[in-house]
């Protein structure tokens, strides 16, 4: 086997005295698609945030040597009435080279008109936004993207086709994909590998061997809407 | 010397106003109030000890910022309780040992009587601080906007919030002598509160607020030479006669 792109080894973060991830351990192979699913409050974005090196932690993250990471948040805290462009926005990345036309390419990319680099980065929509936020991540040309779903902005339709578009990336710039879901749906049909994480590692595998009915009680304490989204997958094959 | 004193206003005028603009992105619209608080012990002892107003409350804001930077990482608290619970009682203090007839000058500010040296110190300072910003403001805006996306760019924060601290002290120490302690924030924040109503895009909204800034200094300076009085005052109104109009331009034009 080669060696992983990503080796966490023991992770514990903690803040103040409350312990928010306990000792974690998995690894990820290079081009491969991991899911991090667990209930709100999880730790599922302190993970991230550790994986960035942002937040004091203690044990290993150990990217393999030249891993360039590109992060899609959630969301972001902006006012819908924030003068800053789309064009802007981008520029703030400061990626070498960056120009007029790269722009327009990196809002192609995503699939958005190129008109969008003129409008306000307030103004657009919640779909468009995370799109934009994605051709941001692209601009730094990532060997590794970081994925946080937004929970409730988006509609279904419009997070199957953000997923599509990802994996359609993923074919054409061949980078290793870690992402935080709420939709085992889109687990099931994207990610190679999944972390159930509740404060500590639930199960890690693929999906369609760990995500058993047993494990999700486990992970969720009982939360009767994911049996329901099993139940449809398994109607569904 | 009405051109020293325009000379004064207006590159400090401008200065504040993109202070003004990150300020506002951050929504930490209220610190430069609060800093400018922290200068009066700094008067009160550059007074003391008879050294130039400027000096003494650049010093004491130097050291402020310092403590409000150190204090944000160590305690977690969010910078505007920092500045609100601790430097609101430097005001006090101030006001405590500032002389009686240095107060009022202190509090609403006088350039009636600049110096050559004035002059010089202002541009020089004020130019520093326009050039640091526009250098970083895209370090900043990133920030602002998003920590996580900034840090995963390679940003980093510590070091990117001293400078923004750093410049902000700066210019406050600049300020206090064009509007006083207790205008202070209103030079900050009004021109890029103006601006931030009427632009669309980052430059627009840097732009305008340095010229909101630059007019506003200008009719305060002239208008306080007609009416004979204090142009920080004046300046202030003038800013807010734009903000008001900006309003009117925010509700009819831009939605």
């Amino acid at each position: 086997m080669e060696n992983p792109i990503l080796k966490v080894s023991n992770l514990t973060v903690a803040f103040g005295k409350e312990i928010v991830i306990d000792n974690l351990d998995f690894e990820i192979q290079k081009g491969d698609v991991l899911a991090v699913i667990g209930p709100n409050g999880a730790g599922k974005t302190t993970l991230f945030k550790a994986l960035l090196g942002m937040i004091p932690y203690r044990g290993t993250v150990a990217w393999a040597a030249g891993v360039r990471i590109g992060y899609v948040p959630q969301r972001m805290e902006i006012e819908t009435d924030v003068p800053l462009t789309v064009y802007e926005f981008l520029a703030l990345r400061q990626s070498a080279g960056f120009s007029r036309e790269k722009a327009e390419e990196a809002v192609a990319s995503v699939l958005l008109p190129k008109e969008i680099l003129n409008s306000g980065l307030g103004s657009v929509s919640v779909g468009q936004r995370q799109r934009i936020l994605i051709a941001w991540a692209l601009l730094g040309k990532p060997s590794v993207l970081l994925f946080d779903e937004p929970t409730a902005d988006i509609d279904i339709r419009g997070q199957e086709s953000i997923y599509q578009l990802l994996h359609h990336l993923q074919d054409k710039y061949n980078f290793t994909v870690i992402l935080i879901s709420h939709d085992l749906n889109i687990v099931y049909k994207y990610a190679e590998q999944v972390l159930c994480l509740n404060r500590q590692k639930i199960c890690f595998g693929p999906p369609a061997e760990v995500l058993s009915p047993e494990q999700m009680q486990h992970l969720y304490g009982g939360e009767h809407a994911f049996y329901h989204h099993l139940g449809q997958h398994g109607h569904q094959h | 010397m009405i051109t020293g004193q325009l000379i004064v206003g207006v590159s400090i005028a401008v200065a504040a106003s993109l202070l003004g603009v990150f300020a506002i992105l951050k929504r930490m619209s209220l610190v430069g109030d609060a800093l400018s608080h922290v200068a009066l012990p700094g008067i009160a002892l550059a007074l003391f000890f008879k050294i130039n107003p400027f000096v003494g409350a650049l010093a004491i804001l130097l050291l402020a910022v310092i403590g409000i930077w150190f204090l944000e990482y160590r305690s977690q608290l969010s910078v505007d309780t920092i500045v609100g619970v601790f430097f609101t009682a430097s005001l006090a203090l101030g006001a405590l040992f500032i002389p009686e007839f240095e107060l009022l000058e202190a509090l609403f500010g006088d350039i009636s009587q600049v110096s050559n040296f004035d002059v010089i110190l202002s541009v020089i300072f004020s130019l520093f601080l326009i050039i640091v910003l526009i250098a970083v403001h895209k370090k900043l805006a990133l920030h602002m906007v998003s920590q996580e996306m900034a840090y995963s760019a390679g940003v980093r924060p510590k070091t990117l919030e001293f400078i923004y601290l750093m410049l902000f002290a700066l210019g406050v120490a600049l300020g206090i002598r064009f509007v006083g302690a207790l205008l202070m924030g209103a030079l900050i924040i009004i021109p890029a509160a103006a601006a931030k109503n009427v632009a669309k895009s980052l430059q627009g909204f840097m732009v305008l607020s340095s010229l909101f800034g630059a007019v506003s200094a200008v009719s305060g300076i002239y208008l306080a030479q007609i009416f004979h009085s204090a142009p920080g005052p004046i300046f202030i109104l003038a800013g807010s006669v734009i903000f008001i109009i900006s309003l009117g331009w925010r509700i009819l034009v831009k939605r």
